[in-house]
């Protein structure tokens, strides 16, 4: 599996972004459908942004480039293909990484938590990393794509009551995240905000129109 | 000795302040015990003459009178332990509580056995919370303590509490149930915000002091509360107070208005929000400091020559041995801290991207240091100007600018050999680097005989000796071997199941371990589980131990307080069969979201002894075994 991820990286810093998205899909059962979506929408957006994934999300190629590393020492465990194996290495505090970087810290707020987290919109690829690290982050949602546009909710599955992911931008306007090409929202993105999906029905989609 | 307990619950970064030693606080002598309610023999009050007392009561009251003395946990401990005399004397005395597993007894059993508690120390969450391991919502909420101390210790002076849930409505319980309340510490703790901090300042007369340590505390932006404001006016009792990552700005004016009535306040640690033009102002109202929290130490203030005003500060800060912040260091203000330097036992530079350059003069002041905390920007170069002035270094924290796997590292193998070649009486390391050899390791083994708790974090995964390409056993091997006195361990890089051995077989002192992708199968663990007598706290994260690994310490288990094991090669069949053998033990299997419901394979497991069984309040994603 890691002789596989290894040379698939190096074959997507070529290609571009589309195999990069694809690999991204670490373990998660059924993720590929998701990273398939996300994939067709960007590409809605790649004649007008450019969207060097390999080279901003800088943190995801690591870990791939990682990975290919651990191919030399065979003594290597061959590691489970999930999450945890990023998650929280090296084990630094993240206030202690708060604190050392600024501008692309944002708090993420959730509908009846009354404390926020930060996190630190840099180390995402994308919107899927995003949701993901958000799912890791507020128990256990589990993540509900929405069959008929590009929305993405986050479900409590104790009580089934969807979030939906928003942000706030420079202009001070509330979004749904997921509108806008991701570095641009990197760019923009002051906050964030777990919007309980009845809340939210009046934040209209900009790009509601793109399938 | 106030200073030793306030260095260490400031500083407190991942260090467990029990290591070796169990007074977090040091007595009142004299006491502030509250009077005795049993009547002792001879009393006034009875008008009937109570009969003579058995030889045993006489004997009982005599001894409190001498357990009193007593301080440390595991001396009162063994104590209790003589009879049942002993037991009830030493539960009549014991002042302070010190909760290391908040699951690991009830409140309940707690205050019936412990009746005069003066000051609580609870611990929460697993410490790799830390590192987001743990989903939000597992649990270790303060209200279920609070709710029954309130009524039975009514003079309760101080709280401590790591990694503890606290919510506003719990600190607003506290301030108000408590009316001798002193001290409160909060280190690693969410769940609270400024609405929490007002009503403590607001409601607890006779504060001394308000330790806020790398909590989570961030507020909606629009619903901070000035907390600041919210100590009555007046002098204060005010010794120390602490709140470096509290997230909003609090109100100057208050502040310093706050400080100048508070004649006593020695610890002065302020957050990123304190630009220098408002920190001299500060200091000059409490030339008595001892412990400074610095804050941003940059000023975007381009008016006002308060960099003059900011060296005339640190002059007259004679008391100054502390001192930490610099959130946004701005070097040119650097030589204002010059007249302090040789006084400082404890200098915390680990939020600064100070280069050797710049930490040159300063370092090269700093004769009496014994605590250094630094960011790795200033290089293997850097630690050979620790090494070379820092004759009296006790613990180093180098911590990584980049914290990810692939950074480039600016210290290595080199820095840690400097080090060890000049700093002999380092009892803690905490070292972050990229690149390490076990020639390094040995050496550090061998001239630093003192060391209590190392730990080395080679931060890319599986890294060998960047030398010899072998695996870093013979390092850790050395350590383990040459340091006698060696409490607390944790490894990195490349591993193999030799490691564990030679941890096994000299370790016999080791109490907690940390290990990361490390080892080769389920003899590693085997070999700690079974040569390391005081082992107390493991904590495991994706390594290949299995169920027959996990097994092997069914001997031992009882002896620990808790086991945590992520992304290892654990069955819910072998975690099932482990609960069953050892009823004492709680057995947490905590899910992933993304986790197959009816997988065999189990993601993290969290276990602990416990007294009271199963905990009541887990979350669904946390099933008991």
């Amino acid at each position: 599996m890691s002789a596989e991820t290894a040379k698939s990286s190096t074959e997507s810093d070529i290609s571009g972004l589309d195999y990069e998205e694809t690999e991204l899909k670490l373990g998660l059962p059924g993720s590929s459908r998701i990273a398939g979506s996300e994939l067709e929408r960007k590409r809605g957006f790649s004649e007008t942004v450019d969207l060097k994934l390999g080279g901003s999300g800088g943190c995801n190629l690591d870990y791939l480039t990682a990975e290919s590393s651990d191919t030399r020492s065979s003594a290597a465990v061959k590691l489970p293909a999930n999450k945890a194996q990023v998650v929280g290495w090296p084990p630094v505090r993240s206030f202690r990484k708060n604190a050392l970087k600024s501008c692309t810290y944002v708090k993420v707020a959730v509908d009846g938590a009354p404390y926020l987290r930060k996190v630190d919109l840099e180390m995402y690829g994308g919107y899927q990393q995003l949701l993901n690290a958000l799912k890791e982050m507020f128990s256990c949602f589990t993540i509900r794509n929405s069959p008929n546009n590009n929305e993405r909710r986050l479900v409590d599955p104790l009580n089934g009551t969807e979030y939906v992911p928003t942000y706030e931008d420079k202009d001070g306007d509330w979004m749904l995240v997921g509108d806008v090409p991701w570095k641009m929202f990197v760019a923009s993105c002051k906050r964030l905000r777990l919007m309980k999906s009845s809340e939210a029905v009046n934040l209209a989609p900009r790009a509601a129109q793109i399938g | 000795m106030r200073e030793e307990r306030s260095e260490r619950s400031e500083m407190s970064e991942n260090g467990d302040g029990d290591e070796g030693k169990d007074v977090r606080w040091s007595p009142d002598p004299g006491g502030t015990a509250p009077p005795k309610c049993r009547a002792a023999a001879g009393s006034p009050g009875g008008a009937a003459v109570p009969p003579p007392p058995f030889s045993d009561q006489v004997l009982e009251n005599v001894l409190e009178n001498v357990l009193c003395f007593l301080t440390s946990r595991s001396d009162r401990n063994a104590a209790s332990l003589v009879c049942k005399s002993w037991y009830r004397a030493e539960a009549q005395t014991r002042l302070e509580l010190f909760i290391g597993n908040c699951y690991a007894v009830s409140p309940a059993r707690a205050i019936d056995r412990f009746r005069r508690v003066q000051s609580l120390v609870l611990k929460g969450k697993p410490r790799f919370a830390d590192f987001n391991l743990v989903p939000m919502g597992w649990g270790a909420r303060l209200s279920p303590w609070l709710a029954a101390m309130a009524p039975a210790y009514p003079w309760l002076e101080r709280i401590c509490l790591k990694r503890i849930a606290v919510t506003d409505e719990d600190l607003s319980l506290l301030a108000c149930s408590f009316h001798s309340f002193r001290d409160l510490s909060l280190i690693c703790c969410d769940g609270f915000t400024t609405i929490g901090l007002a009503a403590v300042a607001g409601n607890c007369r006779h504060l001394r002091s308000l330790d806020l340590i790398e909590n989570d505390v961030e507020d909606d932006e629009d619903e901070v509360v000035d907390w600041v404001s919210s100590f009555p006016p007046g002098k204060t009792c005010l010794e120390s107070l602490i709140f470096d990552f509290v997230g909003c700005a609090v109100n100057f004016d208050a502040l310093l208005a706050l400080v100048a009535r508070s004649p006593f306040l020695r610890r002065l640690r302020v957050n990123e929000h304190i630009s220098s033009d408002r920190l001299y102002q500060l200091m000059t109202r409490a030339p008595q400091l001892t412990h400074l929290g610095t804050g941003a130490f940059s000023s975007s203030v381009e008016v006002g020559d308060f960099e003059e005003s900011l060296e005339s500060a640190f002059l007259s800060s004679k008391s100054l041995i502390c001192l930490s912040g610099f959130r946004d260091l701005a070097p040119e203000y650097l030589h204002t801290i010059y007249p302090v330097c040789t006084n400082l036992t404890s200098l915390n530079f680990s939020y600064a991207q100070i280069t050797a350059e710049q930490l040159k003069p300063v370092i090269t002041r700093c004769h009496n240091l014994q605590t250094f905390w630094v960011l790795d920007s200033l290089g293997d170069e850097g630690l050979h100007m620790v090494a070379a002035t820092c004759k009296k270094l006790r613990e180093l924290r180098v911590f990584p600018v980049d914290a990810t796997e692939d950074s480039e590292g600016f210290v290595s193998d080199v820095g840690l050999a400097a080090i060890s070649e000049g700093c002999h009486e380092l009892r803690s390391i905490l070292y972050f680097c990229q690149r390490m050899t076990n020639a390094a390791v040995v050496a550090m083994s061998k001239n630093c005989q003192e060391l209590l708790v190392f730990r080395l974090c080679i931060m890319g995964r599986h890294r060998p000796d960047r030398l010899t390409g072998e695996p870093m056993d013979e390092g850790f091997g050395a350590i383990v071997k040459n340091c006698r006195k060696l409490t607390r361990l944790a490894v990195s890089g490349l591993l193999t199941d030799r490691a564990f051995a030679y941890i096994g077989l000299y370790g016999k002192l080791v109490r907690t371990l940390s290990v990361a992708f490390a080892g080769d199968g389920d003899l590693s663990l085997r070999y700690v589980l079974e040569g390391c007598p005081k082992l107390q706290k493991l904590e495991i994260r994706d390594c290949p131990f299995g169920d027959a690994g996990l097994l092997s310490g069914i001997n031992h288990y009882y002896n620990m307080r808790f086991l945590w094991m992520s992304s290892c090669k654990l069955s819910l069949s072998g975690c099932k069969d482990l609960a069953r053998q050892l009823p004492r033990i709680v057995v947490e299997v905590i899910r992933d979201s993304s986790e197959d419901d009816n997988s065999d394979a189990v993601g993290k497991l969290y276990m602990y002894r416990s007294l009271v069984g199963p905990r009541n309040d887990a979350p669904p994603f946390v099933k008991i075994l």
